[in-house]
């Protein structure tokens, strides 16, 4: 009894094992790729070996830096969330509010909808020399960018999420004799605050990509400051740690953002399991 | 109270060169229980958007108490539609309060202290009746499609509406669930003395539940101009003295307008 391909399902443990594997390939492979390069070049600074990765990581996690005296891998991480954390924090509000706004009131959609969208077609990194000159090279200009970068598409996101709330409840709650503040504020609002959770999810990796931009080009601290600095040196050893880092800072926080929501909004998520 | 609580006056509803309904009179009396039958594509749900205030004549006139109808839904007309008319995020006795702290706390829609309590007592005293007393804290995705109805029909009715419309409200429900929902829908409306309209595909739940069957059809049917002809009333009929023979008659005249709507499509 053969099934289709598509009808054979992994059981949990072999779920876990098939999900695990990709990322013990290419850990294989980098150690496979590393070991033929530094036997053919004792010097090479490529692929360096796993030790010398470790070494490099307790150098920057847990040695204070000679010039500055700071660990410098927690000072870059600090530095960076924070920018993160306000780019992040200041698009969500702007676009919870431009979103409901758009999406309930049809003269604020008509007024702001086609500005929005075509906000969201202009190339942030275009712009960044601009943001530099007006805002200066400190931490405004960073934010800003990051800001720039993800709140239009979230602002459109959101407008579409907020419309597609079934027109039933809409009406409803006026046959109940609810004014549209208390629309707003009791039926509309509630139930975009999960689906903003779900936007800022989809928008962390542009977020990170905005960030680590605006930290290469001007900045003194930071984890893309770090990486384009050591850059100059072939320092490998310091690089590859920072992206696992970056990428495991990104990971986490998606997976905090979703327990959020699950805590929060239950109701969001029973619906969605059934649907 | 026997003044006319709905009078609809030569109504048409037109959109661009496609009419929907066409000369619609019709006057309803305070208490009324009408069920609205009629194939899809007969304008049944337009009257009813009518009914809402959600659209308004292209012609004619339709009055509420005399005066013509609001251009938007108001707490005077509760509503009940198929699917998606509760409050996903809101337990089923949040959604039933709902209703009485929007008119309560204008500001905020929000009740606290003892006039929260009060409003969630009044509340809970509707779910039981509609046999929800027992599932106050659940969510509205907790419940079986029949218990979601019954949510939907306390809701509406914690406001007191004169009219309640229900728009095809058992549609999506198992048989036996549906006898259920008919005896509260009947228990309800002796009780309250509401003015009911009601919209369904099934004639014979028209025939059961109504005390004024309305059948919305289509008198004139040009195939090369489908829209070119609306629908109006084509039986207005005081339920009670209902014959096999003239159920057959309107169940052949709505299934032929169907088989041309679809093959005109």
């Amino acid at each position: 009894m053969k099934k289709r391909v598509i009808n054979r399902f992994p059981g949990q443990g072999a779920a876990a094992v098939l999900g695990l594997l990709p990322f013990l390939l290419l850990l294989l492979a980098y150690a496979w790729g590393s070991q033929v390069r530094l036997e053919a070049n004792p010097e090479d600074k490529l692929l360096p070996a796993m030790s010398s990765l470790a070494a490099a990581v307790e150098r920057v996690a847990l040695e204070p830096n000679r010039r500055t005296g700071e660990l410098q891998l927690w000072a870059d991480s600090a530095a960076s969330l924070q920018r993160l954390a306000a780019g992040l924090a200041v698009a969500s509000l702007l676009a919870l509010v431009t979103g409901l706004a758009t999406g309930m009131v049809p003269y604020v959609r008509a007024a702001l909808a086609p500005f929005v969208r075509v906000l969201s077609m202009v190339p942030p990194m275009a712009i960044l020399p601009i943001l530099f000159i007006v805002f200066g090279l400190g931490e405004l200009s960073k934010v800003v960018l990051i800001v720039l970068g993800i709140a239009p598409c979230m602002m459109r996101d959101l407008q579409q999420r907020v419309m597609e709330l079934p027109s039933e409840q809409l009406v409803k709650a006026q046959t109940l004799g609810a004014h549209s503040g208390q629309i707003l504020w009791r039926v509309v609002l509630p139930q975009t605050l999960p689906r903003l959770i779900d936007s800022l999810r989809l928008n962390l990796g542009p977020a990170f990509l905005f960030l680590i931009a605006a930290e290469a080009i001007a900045a003194e601290s930071g984890l893309g400051y770090r990486i384009f600095l050591v850059r100059r040196y072939l320092a490998m050893d310091t690089i590859l740690p920072y992206v696992v880092w970056i990428t495991l800072l990104a990971f986490l926080m998606d997976l905090a953002l979703r327990g959020v929501s699950r805590w929060a909004f239950p109701w969001f998520h029973q619906g969605q399991e059934r649907a | 109270m026997m003044g006319a609580l709905l009078e609809v006056k030569q109504v048409w509803k037109e959109y661009g060169s496609s009419i929907v309904l066409e000369k619609l009179n019709l006057t309803v009396k305070e208490g009324e229980f009408c069920t609205i039958v009629g194939t899809s594509g007969c304008g049944k749900t337009t009257f009813l958007r009518m009914l809402l205030g959600q659209e308004g004549p292209s012609r004619g006139t339709l009055l509420l108490d005399g005066k013509p109808m609001p251009a938007e839904p108001g707490p005077d007309r509760g509503i009940v539609f198929q699917r998606y008319s509760v409050f996903p995020h809101m337990s089923v006795l949040d959604n039933v309060t709902f209703g009485l702290e929007v008119t309560r706390s204008r500001l905020l829609g929000r009740l606290f202290g003892g006039a929260r309590r009060k409003a969630r007592e009044e509340a809970a005293a509707m779910l039981a009746q509609v046999g929800l007393g027992h599932a106050l804290e659940r969510y509205p995705s907790e419940l079986s499609g029949g218990m979601q109805q019954r949510l939907a029909i306390a809701q509406a009715l914690i406001k007191k509406p004169r009219i309640l419309l229900l728009d095809e409200p058992f549609g999506a429900l198992d048989p036996g669930i549906r006898a259920d929902m008919h005896a509260l829908v009947l228990k309800l409306w002796k009780e309250s003395g509401l003015t009911i309209f009601m919209i369904t595909h099934d004639l014979k739940e028209g025939f059961k539940l109504g005390t004024r069957l309305l059948v919305f059809d289509k008198p004139r049917l040009d195939a090369q101009a489908p829209n070119r002809y609306g629908a109006t009333i084509t039986y207005d009929l005081a339920i009670g003295r209902d014959e096999p023979a003239l159920l057959d008659e309107i169940q052949g005249a709505v299934t032929e307008t169907s088989r041309f709507i679809h093959d005109s499509r």
